[in-house]
């Protein structure tokens, strides 16, 4: 199998996954809180903030991933807080590979798990409370758990998004490659240049197998959670 | 000493108003009234899913609601359980999971390892411990609600209709267990009910409740046959209730014998078992009145007793009438037309004879 790749569509594929897994981690939390606020909360401008996390899923690609290069490219305004008090750098980096995917796969991942949330059954959470859980236990005793199928659905679309990105990662952090050149990047490179067909087709059959492997294992789990909760 | 219960709430939802107040030391105190009457936002405001707009609520004396001093205790503060309709099990963990789960946010010096054995003991769980919610029976299920409300170790127990969404089967099945846990384990009960048998056969206390206030409060058998509750709307239809003993049985008519402080009964044999103690409830309207003993009728019981109290004229076109015949201090409420009164010239005072069928006795 090394033969069968060369050293650079190697890094090309582990360097994929990486990128596709710290965005699907990094934006956890953030799409987990996101999707809780939606689904539960009520406050003003619910609408507005329920549209901006679908903007990415509406603008072109390139739009996004310019817009990230204008706030965090090394003198944008977020970008230049980062470098300056964390050393974050994020423009022609894989940390940006990251971001670029996380923002284009964080309306996905939101969809998925607001819709579990807004399933779980508000009685049971009283139910709860009278027997004496205060607030952060119901969510983690109950709610967290009741929701746990589309938690997983929404973190393997937001994986899968990642490995598929092109527009925004390539605009915003270029094609480096070692460092920002992932699956799509370099299929593309390899199209653009003469005798590069075999390449491409190679990357091309990884690419379908790891979305299809994530889709399975996503499956299988969200079928073994759901069997555990399921017939109430 | 404080009462076990002392409630006054105002809370407006829409067009409804809860305006409700009472007190109870009963070990079970019923909330009865027609649908849309307020009971269960009642006891939502005890269990604190409901903030009330103002009032306050007690229970035993400790202070859980007081608007007025600006006290409104958290659910999960308030150590009060509470017993569903539809049982709310949580579907992604075992009975046993279920049953600890208010064990383990009870206060330390309130559990005792022990607890778990007593419950599934009390409550006959026990084959169902590694079962999940989703392959229990709806009696089972509500057996086991039961049981996850009585190891959080509350100090008031709340059940809101928990029969009403079983079949006549499973609530025969469930019933013997909340009497044993009104009578045995001593933590008071406010049970919300619209069936007059079952309030009849459980409470110790009723509160009627009709249109989101407290009518009237009191021992069951005195709100069951209060003459001037009867021809309310939504109230109970005039009842008797009567303490009983069962003396022996007629083996070949398959009845049994039950001693009453007014006299013996005679009733269907069931499943009542020699010496046991129990409450039998007569309909006033399926009582008949007359001024000698009776023979020649197909009747088998006569109780002997007293007129004392004769109710004002009411019903359709105002035709019938309550009267209370007191017999050897069994109060017994007899609902007549007005013109047999009349025809019978019945007085405060005069002695009469009831005459009631044996299957007009309902029995637990």
């Amino acid at each position: 199998m090394i033969d069968w790749l060369s050293p650079e569509e190697w890094t090309a594929v582990r360097l994929s996954l990486i990128v596709a897994t710290t965005a699907m981690i990094a934006s956890l939390p953030f799409g987990l809180a996101i999707a809780f606020v939606l689904a539960r909360g009520r406050f003003w401008g619910k609408s507005v903030l329920d549209a901006a996390v679908h903007l990415p899923l509406i603008l072109p690609p390139v739009v996004t991933g310019y817009l990230l290069l204008i706030w965090f490219g090394r003198r944008g305004p977020v970008g230049q807080v980062l470098y300056e008090y964390f050393g974050i750098v994020l423009s022609f980096r894989w940390t940006g590979a990251a971001l670029a995917s996380a923002v284009m796969g964080f309306p996905l991942m939101v969809r998925a798990m607001r819709l579990s949330i807004e399933a779980v059954d508000r009685k049971l959470e009283d139910a709860a409370g009278t027997l004496g859980a205060s607030p952060a236990w119901v969510f983690a005793a109950v709610t967290l758990p009741l929701c746990l199928p589309g938690i997983i659905v929404g973190m393997i679309l937001s994986f899968a998004k990642a490995m598929g990105e092109f527009g925004a990662t390539i605009t915003f952090v270029s094609n480096i490659p070692g460092e920002t050149q992932t699956l799509p990047s370099a299929i593309y490179t390899f199209t653009q240049v003469p005798g590069g067909e075999a390449g491409a087709l190679r990357l091309t059959l990884i690419s379908i197998a790891i979305s299809v492997a994530a889709l399975f294992i996503s499956e299988a789990m969200a079928r073994l959670v759901a069997r555990r909760i399921a017939a109430a | 000493m404080n009462p076990v219960l002392d409630i006054a709430v105002r809370h407006r939802l829409g067009e409804f108003v809860l305006a409700a107040a009472f007190t109870s030391n009963g070990r079970l105190t019923a909330l009865f009234g027609q649908s849309g009457s307020g009971k269960t936002s009642l006891v939502n405001v005890i269990g604190g899913l409901i903030r009330p707009q103002s009032g306050r609520v007690l229970v035993d004396g400790e202070v859980l609601v007081d608007t007025a001093r600006g006290i409104i205790l958290p659910k999960h503060r308030r150590r009060i359980g509470y017993v569903f309709q539809e049982a709310r099990l949580f579907p992604h963990l075992t009975v046993r999971q279920n049953l600890m789960f208010g064990h383990w946010f009870a206060p330390r010096e309130a559990r005792h390892s022990s607890d778990l054995d007593a419950v599934l003991d009390l409550l006959g769980i026990g084959h169902l411990l590694d079962r999940r919610p989703g392959g229990l029976s709806g009696g089972e299920k509500q057996r086991v609600a039961i049981g996850r409300a009585l190891l959080s170790s509350p100090r008031l127990l709340l059940m809101d209709e928990p029969l009403a969404a079983l079949d006549e089967a499973r609530k025969a099945e469930i019933l013997p267990y909340i009497e044993r846990l009104r009578d045995k384990v001593g933590i008071p009960i406010v049970y919300v009910s619209h069936s007059v048998a079952e309030v009849a056969r459980l409470a110790t206390t009723v509160a009627l409740v009709e249109q989101g206030r407290i009518t009237a409060c009191g021992p069951t058998a005195e709100i069951l046959s209060r003459l001037d509750l009867a021809m309310r709307p939504g109230a109970p239809e005039a009842s008797s209730l009567i303490e009983a003993r069962v003396i022996g049985f007629d083996a070949e008519f398959g009845l049994a014998k039950l001693e009453t402080r007014g006299g013996s009964l005679q009733v269907a044999r069931g499943s009542l078992a020699l010496g046991q103690h129990l409450r039998v409830r007569i309909l006033a309207s399926d009582v008949l009145v007359s001024l000698a003993p009776l023979t020649g009728i197909s009747a088998l019981n006569t109780l002997s007793g007293t007129i004392t109290e004769i109710g004002e004229r009411s019903g359709q076109d105002a035709s019938t009438l309550h009267l209370r015949i007191d017999c050897s201090g069994d109060a017994l409420t007899v609902l007549l037309t007005a013109k047999s009164v009349a025809a019978l010239g019945l007085a405060v005072g005069n002695p009469v004879h009831a005459v009631i069928k044996s299957v007009s006795v309902e029995t637990p």
